[in-house]
């Protein structure tokens, strides 16, 4: 069975709004959940992978996708 | 038992420098950082095409991995208006209400241990190293009005100042902490040499926005013509991107100087009236102001294709459109000049 992706869209929003939008989601999920966030901000692509090092959350994948940066991760322990 | 300190996170080094003497000694602490709105360090590089490809790192994020520290970002942009508007203590050089910004960091940071459970704060601040938020004087404003009091420990300055509680309960170790002042960066250079950091942001890490004299000039300018003081994000995000000109009161013109601006300036279509040319390569130009009239619509335009590639031709086609997306296609002789009063720097 897949596993459910909570989808946040941070398009337009400059970092460290993308970053923000996604610590305040996965605070209020539960560990091991997948979370799905699109930036068009590409200070994404070296925000959104430190923040999730330093704070312990897998970051599953990243792509680009024309203008956008797509980010898939998952909530490690609180 | 461990005990825990939030450490306030510019991405400076003064402020890698206190958290590491602080988790040096055994302290367990985790990092956090404001977000004003002002700190927009990284956004003209992602706004801009020819700098896309040139994008700073976040420096708070990257002091906080040096660390080995979580890093908390929090989102204050709604409560830090009133720091901005309504400064106690008033603004520094340009619109900088460091002080008023100093002690409300502080006091959310004392909430959040509060909350948290954390035993203390620590900051990097120096005494006597910023003319206005970091002097012999207002340390002590800082720590009192923030209501923090002495679970405010400043370790890069501490033995310059009365002892904390973290110093008298024995949580940490005043010998070990430092009595740095004034402006010399050197001392800490050293500190960071010993400590083997490298690659630290230059010359402080500072980015907020406010105390820049071009930015400063713009906000002021909006807060003239609207007759308030009150903003929302989105006009301090716009005040970074492109020409301003005002040529009345009435209206001002946010034109766009390269592709990337065009497109971010197009994400604002709809709140906004808007000019584009469209027999020429040409800008994006966003009206902040009422719903113009016809004499003022020309004028707009005249001012928008002066900056297209038909400026020399007799006549150029541009697109106005009302914020709700009616249009109108002029042809309109570019302005041969535009007066140099008209611009806002």
């Amino acid at each position: 069975m897949n596993q459910a992706v909570v989808e946040l869209d941070a398009r337009r929003l400059l970092c460290p709004m993308p970053v923000i939008k996604l610590q305040d989601c996965l605070k209020k999920q539960a560990m091991g959940t997948r979370v799905e966030i699109t930036s068009t901000d590409p200070g994404a692509m070296n925000d959104i992978p430190t923040w999730c090092r330093i704070n312990g959350h897998d970051l599953i994948s990243s792509r680009e996708d024309g203008m956008e940066f797509v980010f898939l991760v998952e909530k490690g322990a609180d | 038992m461990t005990r825990k300190a939030v450490a306030l996170i510019s991405g400076g080094l003064d402020s890698l420098l206190a958290a590491k003497l602080i988790q040096d000694q055994g302290i367990e602490v985790e990092g956090i950082n404001f977000f004003t709105g002002f700190c927009v360090e990284g956004h003209t590089h992602a706004i801009r095409k020819q700098d896309r490809s040139k994008v700073k790192r976040n420096n708070a994020l990257w002091v906080a991995e040096q660390l080995g520290i979580k890093l908390h970002i929090v989102d204050i942009v709604e409560e830090y208006k009133n720091v901005v508007i309504n400064p106690k203590h008033g603004y520094g050089a340009n619109l900088n209400p460091c002080l008023d910004c100093k002690i409300f960091m502080v006091q959310k940071a004392h909430e959040w241990i509060q909350e948290n459970n954390f035993d203390f704060i620590i900051t990097g601040e120096v005494m006597g190293q910023r003319p206005m938020s970091q002097r012999k004087k207002t340390l002590p404003v800082v720590s009192a009005e923030s209501g923090a009091q002495d679970l405010l420990l400043r370790p890069l300055c501490a033995h310059n100042l009365p002892e904390t509680k973290p110093e008298k309960e024995g949580w940490v170790e005043r010998e070990k902490l430092m009595g740095i002042t004034g402006r010399s960066r050197k001392q800490q250079m050293t500190l960071a040499k010993q400590f083997g950091f490298e690659d630290y942001a230059q010359p402080a890490g500072g980015c907020c926005f406010l105390t820049d004299q071009n930015y400063a000039v713009k906000l002021q300018d909006l807060w003239d013509n609207r007759g308030h003081k009150n903003y929302e994000i989105d006009d301090i995000m716009l005040l970074k991107v492109g020409r301003h000109i005002r040529p009345s009161k009435a209206f001002k013109l946010i034109i766009a100087r390269e592709e990337g601006e065009t497109r971010f300036l197009s994400g604002y279509k709809k709140q906004f009236q808007s000019i584009k040319t469209i027999s020429h390569a040409g800008p994006m130009s966003l009206v902040e102001g009422d719903k113009l009239d016809q004499q003022q619509i020309q004028l707009a335009c005249a001012i928008t294709a002066r900056f297209s590639k038909g400026r020399d031709e007799e006549s150029v086609e541009v697109l106005f459109s009302d914020a709700d997306q009616n249009t109108q296609e002029i042809h309109i002789k570019p302005l041969a000049e535009i007066q140099s009063d008209w611009y806002i720097t």
